[in-house]
């Protein structure tokens, strides 16, 4: 069995899978049970300043969107940060970190955006023995309205100056978590790094309206007949967060800096992506609300025998394998040439490539009077769109065109490598060499 | 209960009352509104679908379910019965496994279709049982149209034809509505008055009434329905039923299994019943199947199907077949029956094994008897009392593809026309085609 031992900024875990700061992190109960099933640390549910803890609302938090079958696709919430007294939760992880020493333990934290209120929470989570803290510049409901959460992670400058007074009084590791709520994931990540924080963690949640109760005419979740937006996450998000992650990874500013990759993790082949796109860890907190914390035995083993497969000894190997082969759409070769190809073995004559292509592309697919499909090589432009509509795995699948073969839709044959920096229909083009 | 299955010869309520209505209860209950969806999920919406080629009345199949998928099962059955009006019953009789569900691309996938025929029973019901009806009537055409039978292909000429705004009148010979629907099917596949029901469902169309006790040569002649209507069609079904040519045919407790499967169907207390203890069933068709599992279900002991081919050449499907053999009933294949033995009643009936050869089917020297205390002959129906000058093909009414038979004015369509399978979906299409073109004919 591949070691699966994870070493984040200095913080131990058995295993690279978190639990991300949310309802399921909120009490010892729930951790414990989560450290039982097997999961390698937590980020405790974001703390407020000390005083009166803020409220919940009393009807529905959750609103959800659902593939066939009613399987949860994505979800949305508006709970704020925890409700409990600062002092329950100060003890509970504690007592959770004493007794479950070789578990990582992060607390998140979120309290006004003044130097006093952070000295103040830092000065009181300190002999809670926890591993470090995650500053939450994320959420996007709710707290925000208060000057919070994604209020400051929207501002670069506030993120600088909020991560320098953690560094500046406190000795743990900082993990500054990031809103997708911005135009440029970068510029956030940076204003991190600049203030001294030891790695981001990202991405927090989407703002979202997940539906319309078409009888009330309001949002979901409704209460009262209004509804707010949300923070979105689960499947639905994963392809937003891996791009952001990606960026932060490859991008000259932000190389390095440690990142804990968050946003629609639900298998282990989930994490892995992530991970291959640069992040060090991940936190998952949907694949365990719908499954329970059961799930992170399939993530364990899934991961395992992919890193033997691939014969990788640790996490590390694995990390930003990636990183270096996510580019900028003008490096892409336009001498690479695919056509589809149907197996007409595994075709089971559905016709959704045909209905694909001819409505909606580029008329590549030939049916027949007996419901056989096969490509036109010469109007196929390689889109994918006909294996993304597929319902049979592999059934369809891109051929890929050797140097100095013809390919039938452009009359001409296959080059070698070119791309659109030194294609003659770019006006900025430099000549090529 | 005095009687029990073991009771000698033929007899009724060899069964506890618990028993009969289990027994012929409604054997493919609708499916609950979270079934439906998760069955629904299941269709992939194919191109041109092949389920919607394999249906007879081309149901937009891919349709429907979707509509049932996202909440609206309403809208679903206005699209199963803009095509078949009688989408209720096809849902329920319909031997789906081999037309839309054996085209579907999941059996092709996973051996597993899609669950087409509850998904428009779930669809057709849901508006039924709302006592909606779907469509009015155009504008009144002043023109009238005769239909005979008023059976699923006559049904349905009828209810287009008055859609399209023609009075029409249909005469049917027995003394309810429906054909084969009302007397022809297992009880446990419509249960309750669901035929009855449907019938008066398609009649709130308006514009079409029926007038019962009535056929052709017994009240109705053709050539006064030619004069008295702007056009007739001819839905009379298949009223002759085939004889066994065997000796003893006659002796009592040989009877026609359509006849059985009819009385059954009209008689609410099943445990007034009569069936054997030995029933012996010669055919190889659905008529076969569904008597032979009903006298089963009525408490027979021994119930054997005989058919004179081998199992490939058998008309029931295969799913009937297995549903058949499920609940007991013996299927023997490649014996012909030679004579019913007996003393004034059947006792047993001897049979020949026979070889399905180039030069046909030849009885063996070699012969056997079952115990049989009642013999249910459905070897076939065929066409009969049909009125002079009709070209006839193969023993029906021969028709072209809209119905047109050869004497002009007059349609044809169901089982007594020719072309098409016998099947109830197969009438209500053939019943809409004629109805469609007596339409575009009068109004050209």
């Amino acid at each position: 069995m591949a070691n699966l031992t994870s070493t984040f900024i200095g913080i131990k875990s058995p295993n690279p899978f978190w639990l991300a700061s949310a309802p399921p992190t909120d009490k010892k109960y729930n951790v414990e049970r989560a450290f039982e099933a097997g999961w390698g640390g937590v980020v405790w549910k974001t703390l407020g300043s000390e005083g009166p803890p803020v409220v919940n609302v009393n009807g529905a938090r959750y609103g959800a969107i659902w593939g066939a079958d009613r399987r949860l696709l994505g979800l949305n919430n508006i709970e704020l940060i925890t409700d409990r007294p600062l002092q329950v939760n100060l003890q509970e992880i504690k007592e959770v970190k004493r007794k479950w020493r070789d578990r990582a333990l992060i607390i998140s934290l979120m309290v006004p955006c003044d130097e006093d209120s952070w000295k103040d929470i830092l000065h009181r989570i300190e002999d809670t023995e926890a591993d470090g803290v995650e500053l939450n510049f994320g959420c996007p409901h709710g707290m925000a309205e208060r000057g919070m959460g994604s209020a400051v992670g929207q501002v670069p400058e506030y993120i600088e100056m909020v991560t320098r007074w953690v560094k500046q009084y406190s000795r743990m590791p900082c993990i500054v978590k990031l809103t997708p709520n911005i135009t440029d994931i970068r510029r956030p990540a940076e204003a991190a790094k600049r203030g001294g924080a030891d790695a981001v963690s990202l991405i927090n949640t989407i703002n979202s309206i997940t539906s319309v109760d078409l009888d009330l005419f309001a949002p979901e979740p409704t209460i009262d007949g209004k509804g707010t937006h949300g923070g979105y996450c689960g499947p639905a998000v994963k392809p937003i967060a891996l791009n952001m992650v990606a960026e932060i990874a490859r991008s000259e500013a932000t190389r390095g800096l440690p990142i804990s990759g968050i946003g629609g993790v639900t298998t282990w082949r989930d994490a892995a992506e992530f991970m291959a796109l640069g992040a060090g860890n991940v936190q998952v907190c949907t694949a365990a609300m719908t499954y329970g914390f059961k799930v992170v035995q399939e993530m364990i083993s899934g991961l395992s025998q992919y890193m033997d497969e691939k014969g990788m000894a640790s996490t590390a190997e694995l990390v930003g394998r990636a990183v270096p082969n996510v580019t900028d759409w003008q490096y892409l070769n336009l001498n690479y040439v695919t056509k589809a190809v149907i197996d007409q073995d595994a075709c089971i004559k559905c016709g959704r490539c045909y209905a694909a292509c001819e409505d909606t592309s580029h008329q590549a697919i030939d049916m027949s009077a007996d419901r056989t499909f096969t490509v036109k090589e010469e109007e196929c432009v390689a889109c994918n769109l006909c294996i993304d509509v597929c319902p049979v795995e592999s059934c369809i699948t891109m051929r890929t065109l050797d140097q100095g073969e013809l390919d039938k839709r452009t009359g001409r044959k296959v080059g070698t490598y070119a791309n659109w920096t030194t294609h003659p229909n770019n006006p900025a083009a430099k000549a090529a060499e | 209960m005095s009687n029990s299955q073991f009771t000698p010869g033929v007899a009724s309520g060899r069964l506890a009352a618990d028993d009969y209505a289990r027994n012929f209860g409604d054997i493919a209950p609708r499916l609950e509104p979270h079934e439906a969806r998760v069955a629904a999920d299941r269709c992939y919406f194919c191109h041109d679908a092949p389920c919607m080629t394999a249906c007879p009345t081309s149901i937009d199949i891919p349709l429907f379910i979707r509509q049932i998928s996202t909440g609206t099962p309403e809208a679903a059955a206005r699209t199963i019965f803009s095509q078949n009006i009688l989408g209720g019953m096809c849902a329920r009789v319909c031997p789906t496994e081999q037309l839309c569900e054996e085209a579907c691309v999941r059996e092709t996938a996973e051996g597993k279709p899609v669950e087409i025929g509850r998904l428009q029973r779930y669809a057709t019901d849901s508006l039924m049982e709302a006592g909606v009806h779907p469509f009015a009537r155009a504008e009144q055409t002043g023109k009238k149209v005769a239909v005979v039978g008023a059976g699923p292909a006559g049904l349905s000429a009828a209810h287009r034809l008055a859609m399209k705004g023609h009075d029409v009148v249909v005469y049917d010979a027995r003394a309810k509505a429906g054909g084969l629907n009302e007397y022809g099917i297992a009880s446990y596949k419509a249960p309750g008055s669901f035929a009855a029901n449907e019938v008066q469902w398609l009649l709130k169309i308006g514009g079409i009434r029926i007038e019962n006790g009535k056929s052709l040569g017994d009240g109705l002649a053709l050539d006064s329905l030619k004069q008295d209507f702007d056009a007739v069609v001819l839905a009379v079904g298949l009223a002759g039923v085939n004889a066994l040519r065997a000796e003893g045919e006659g002796l009592g407790n040989v009877l026609n299994a359509v006849d059985f499967i009819a009385e059954l169907r009209q008689q609410p207390d099943k445990a007034k019943l009569n069936v054997g203890r030995d029933v012996v069933v010669i055919g190889g068709g659905m008529t076969a199947v569904d008597a032979a599992v009903q006298s089963k279900l009525l408490g027979a002991e021994n119930v054997t199907i005989a058919y004179r081919r081998g199992r490939e050449k058998m008309s029931a499907s295969t799913d009937e077949q297995d549903h058949a053999t499920g609940v007991g009933v013996r299927i023997l294949h490649n014996v012909a029956p030679v004579r019913v033995v007996g003393n004034g009643a059947a006792q047993e009936v001897e049979f020949a094994y026979t070889e399905d050869g180039p030069s046909g089917l030849k009885l063996s020297s070699e012969t056997f008897r079952l115990k049989a205390d009642q013999v249910m002959k459905a070897i076939g129906q065929t066409l009969s009392g049909q009125p002079e000058g009709l070209k006839l093909e193969g023993g029906k009414i021969a028709v072209t593809g809209t119905g047109r038979t050869s004497v002009p004015g007059v349609w044809a369509a169901g089982d007594c026309a020719s072309g098409g399978e016998d099947l109830t979906v197969t009438a209500v299409a053939e019943g809409r085609d004629a109805a469609e073109d007596i339409h575009a004919s009068l109004m050209g």
